[in-house]
């Protein structure tokens, strides 16, 4: 892989604007294209693309740089260089862009809206912003799928569980899926339109709500981008907190899954056991920080309060409680083959692709990336703590079912190690109110995968904030997941992802 | 597995020694909400899910109403996966705008008597993204809602307490 193209393309650019803790360089249409045309050729990681009025901005990893950074062009004529031609991870992302700002994907090779629905009575609400008449929410044109015998299955947007809403377009063969084609949207809230000119709490409180299951790592992740900007730290009893809630957040989604997992191939007994475990985690996150989710604890410049004074012993009762059950129900899952009969070679996503999509979490680590953001673009607590990152090559359901149970062990150990080495002292700090514009940029692994949060701080306010989930690059897998499968192990892959909705469709 | 499943037939139920401290509190109110149902229904009540917009946040804790520590089908309520089949139903989210066809249709689908709960701040309008050009803002703006359940989310208790407190509305009316 000839990497340092990458490099030395980005050593030729303008560094721009004031951000931290990476980097931010500005460049012209040809080099914007360029870096596009490496991104495709797979000599780096696409991490966000998303736009504010004028510009569109990239972030970007690569092997051989140093940090991750930020590539923006100006936008001209309405229009930037499209990168999903060369890097198809881009696409949805610049429809995205093109739907809210109105900014135009030049050649791109998908113009069809993807949140903007036709029901909000305006067009690039947070560009140009132009009343624009009501469409019918049923006209897309989905890709045309062609062949003997093929028909089609319609599921959506209100799915028959408990769950967010989407459509999903089924092509099937029989019993066998030819194509799914997904249509996302349905829950958008305008979430960076809400995050434009707002004072820092309120701010942090809509980010916190970009997708529940994530509360923790969100708050996290906008805290620590804030912190950036403004160049400060939160202190350290506050950074070991923060840690003991991610890994809880992450212990109680872990179980639900595994057992949500267990329970669509009707392994019901080990989806009511992960069901407790999951209650037992929210019940001692509740007592320690005063929220079964721990929405808001986190705030920018620490912890909205510190731990409760019998917080530390609930959530050790509750490890010492759930570990020896839990490894039980490893055992159980390991033990029984009619369930590894539907788990074992189901779903597949190839390596490649994850590679390709830069897919971060379970996706990705049950596909062979081996990349955790608490280890590879570490930060704190987890820079000063041992822990392993479990990967598997199987790309299948089971494996992204070990990837979790594995995780969970990891969590358990680093929460042991945090509770029992606890730093005193203050749990927040006051925020330094800066005139000049600052950004700041943090990226947290959420238990679904990498979150990026964006933000430009002024006048101690936010002037502009992007939040971007894992389930961009994941979502995508899917549909390659299911080709070939049959229809009644969707459920089955779909839960093994179980990517957000809320926080894809912003 | 044999033992395991053993173990579990002589187990004590989960739902007795929960972690919650309001447990003694959760029984008694599915005690109240199983009385009231079966005057209201002479039989078991069902339920809807519809996310009209929601963080997930909402859903979760819905979600653990089915757990084996809430266990809400001991008090004969259980969520069906069609609106034609359900009594109730639950809305969570502001309703974005992009959901608001599906929510009414859903509405249209459930036949009557029905009942609706919103649930959730922002189902109830005091949300965070109450005020944005994707969102209605309210359930109430879209469909009639019998009750609000604030919080964010809701503790499932509060679901619980929620549900008795919709059948007394509706028995009384
Ligand atoms: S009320 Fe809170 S938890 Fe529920 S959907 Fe709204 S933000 Fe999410």
């Amino acid at each position: 892989m000839a990497t340092n193209g990458l490099a030395r393309t980005l050593s030729s650019l303008r560094p721009a604007g004031d951000q931290r803790p990476w980097p931010r360089y500005a460049a012209e249409a040809a080099l914007w294209t360029e870096i596009g045309q490496r991104l495709g050729a797979g000599e780096g990681d696409l991490l966000a693309l998303w736009g504010e009025p004028q510009f569109v901005h990239l972030a970007l990893r690569a092997p051989d740089l140093v940090k991750p950074c930020v590539v923006s062009i100006a936008v001209r004529n309405g229009q930037f260089p499209s990168i999903g031609r060369y890097h198809a991870p881009a696409i949805r992302l610049e429809r995205a862009i093109h739907d809210l700002y109105g900014h135009v994907p030049g050649n791109t090779p998908d113009d069809r809206p993807w949140l903007d629905h036709g029901a909000w009575g305006l067009s690039a609400p947070l560009g140009k912003r132009k009343r624009s008449p009501l469409r019918d929410p049923a006209e897309y044109k989905f890709l045309r799928v062609a062949g003997h015998g093929m028909h089609q299955i319609p599921v959506g947007p209100v799915h028959a569980g408990i769950i967010e809403p989407g459509h999903f377009r089924f092509t099937v063969n029989g019993e066998h899926v030819a194509r799914l084609e997904q249509r996302l949207g349905y829950v958008h809230k305008g979430i960076d339109g809400l995050l434009i000119d707002t004072d820092i709490e309120t701010a942090a409180r809509i980010a916190a709500r970009v997708s529940g299951d994530s509360t923790v790592a969100y708050s996290f992740a906008f805290a620590a981008a804030v912190e950036a900007a403004l160049d400060i730290e939160a202190p350290p009893r506050a950074q070991a907190l923060r840690g003991v809630m991610a890994e809880l957040e992450r212990m109680a989604n872990h179980f639900g899954d595994i057992g949500a997992i267990c329970n669509d191939a009707s392994f019901v007994i080990a989806h009511a056991h992960c069901g407790i475990f999951r209650e037992r985690v929210l019940a001692a996150a509740d007592q320690a920080f005063g929220h079964r989710l721990m929405m808001d604890a986190i705030v920018p410049g620490g912890i909205a309060a510190d731990i409760s004074p019998d917080g530390v012993r609930t959530i050790r009762t509750m490890l010492d409680d759930v570990a020896p059950h839990f490894a039980e129900i490893i055992q159980l899952y390991d033990d029984t083959p009619s369930l590894q009969d539907r788990t074992c070679t189901t779903g597949i996503v190839g390596k490649d692709l994850v590679a390709k999509w830069a897919a971060g979490g379970h996706v990705g680590r049950a596909s062979g990336r081996d990349f955790d953001t608490r280890r590879d673009l570490t930060y704190a607590p987890y820079d000063k703590v041992k822990f392993d990152v479990p990967a598997f090559t199987a790309g299948d359901v089971d494996a992204r079912v070990w990837v979790r149970i594995r995780e969970v062990e990891q969590s358990m150990r680093m929460l042991r190690h945090w509770l029992k080495a606890m730093p005193s002292g203050s749990v927040r700090r006051k925020l330094p109110v800066t005139r000049k514009a600052a950004e700041g940029i943090a990226m947290t692994e959420a238990f679904r995968g990498d979150v990026f949060v964006w933000v430009r701080v002024a006048d101690g306010r936010i002037a502009q904030a992007h939040a971007r989930d894992a389930s961009w690059f994941q979502w995508p897998l899917l549909e390659a997941a299911i080709e070939g499968n049959i229809v009644a192990d969707f459920p089955l892959c779909n839960k093994s992802f179980n990517c957000s909705y809320s926080g894809h469709d912003l | 597995m044999r033992t395991l499943l053993l173990k579990s037939l002589f187990a004590r139920p989960v739902t007795i020694d929960a972690p919650s401290p309001e447990d003694a509190a959760l029984a008694e109110i599915g005690r109240e909400l199983e009385k009231r149902a079966r005057k209201l229904f002479g039989r078991s009540l069902t339920i809807r899910e519809v996310d009209a917009g929601s963080c997930n946040g909402c859903e979760l804790e819905i979600h653990a109403l089915n757990n084996a520590i809430y266990d809400v089908e001991r008090f004969g309520i259980k969520f069906a996966a069609s609106p034609r089949h359900a009594d109730v139903l639950m809305v969570t989210g502001p309703v974005s705008k992009n959901m608001k066809v599906a929510l009414e249709r859903t509405y249209a689908a459930t036949p009557a008597p029905k009942w609706v709960i919103a649930v959730g701040d922002c189902a109830c309008g005091c949300g965070v993204f109450a005020k944005s050009y994707a969102t209605v803002g309210a359930v109430d703006k879209v469909v009639p809602v019998d009750l609000h359940i604030k919080g964010c989310p809701p503790r499932p208790i509060d679901l619980l307490k929620g549900l008795v407190a919709l059948m007394d509305k509706a028995t009384a009316s």
